[in-house]
């Protein structure tokens, strides 16, 4: 499955680029499990991954829980807290 | 109305031009957000505002929605920016239209609170010190959870 994944604000810094295009391994089927997987894949990647707690995810520009399943998603973003307003 | 935007915007004038629009409505109630200038006993000498293009309307939308279905309204405007911004600079402007004040009041507060937790909007502030993200505030999340049904 190709993915389209989005990283913002620290989340984007820490991995040094704003959006790349993925094919997942069959395996991944939640939010959670995409993370896990991310992590693996750079040192910036496990850098931005490290406390879970600090990162919020959007599945098809919805907020989502971790425990979400992608479902056929299309776009997966993960950032922190927003701070706008 | 709903704008997400890189120029700046003139609070008055936009408000001016929404209450023009909404003649029947006997109260309006706005909020505008701007850049702060210092930061603890460090100085704000600009903002940058990251968001998530497609999201952030969505977002908004989705609010106004849920607001109209909340409380009886003639009217809403969200105007957000995103980008370089410097103090005092206006942020956002979120205004509310109703027959009534406390509908106005009420809708104009639960779009800011709400605004704040939802909306795909991130702060990084340049100071004496450096550059740094903005950290999301548990009074924020408190006041979010205000509105919970």
């Amino acid at each position: 499955m190709s993915l389209t994944v989005l990283y913002f604000a620290w989340v984007k810094d820490k991995i040094g680029r704003g959006e790349e295009t993925l094919s997942l391994p069959a395996s991944i089927t939640t939010v959670s499990g995409l993370m896990d997987w991310l992590a693996t894949l750079s040192p910036g990647h496990a850098a931005a991954f490290s406390d879970r707690r600090m990162i919020k995810a959007a599945v098809d520009q919805q907020h989502v829980d971790h425990g979400t399943a992608l479902n056929g998603a299309r776009e997966v973003a993960f950032f922190p807290p927003v701070t706008g307003g | 109305m709903i704008r997400v935007q890189r120029e700046p915007f003139d609070p008055g004038a936009e408000l001016n031009a929404f209450m023009a629009t909404v003649p029947k409505s006997g109260g309006i109630a706005s909020f505008v957000g701007q850049v702060r200038d210092f930061k603890g006993d460090d100085t704000v000498h600009a903002m940058t505002l990251e968001h998530y293009p497609g999201m952030a309307e969505r977002e908004f939308a989705a609010l106004t929605e849920d607001a109209r279905g909340r409380w009886a309204l003639d009217g809403l405007l969200i105007i957000h920016r995103y980008g370089e911004l410097r103090p005092p600079e206006p942020i956002v402007l979120v205004a509310a239209a109703a027959a009534h004040r406390a509908d106005a009041f009420a809708a104009c507060e639960f779009l800011m609170d709400w605004l704040k937790t939802k909306a795909p909007f991130w702060k990084k502030e340049a100071l004496d010190s450096g550059e740094a993200w903005v950290a999301a505030s548990a009074d924020d999340d408190a006041r979010a959870d205000r509105w919970k049904k």
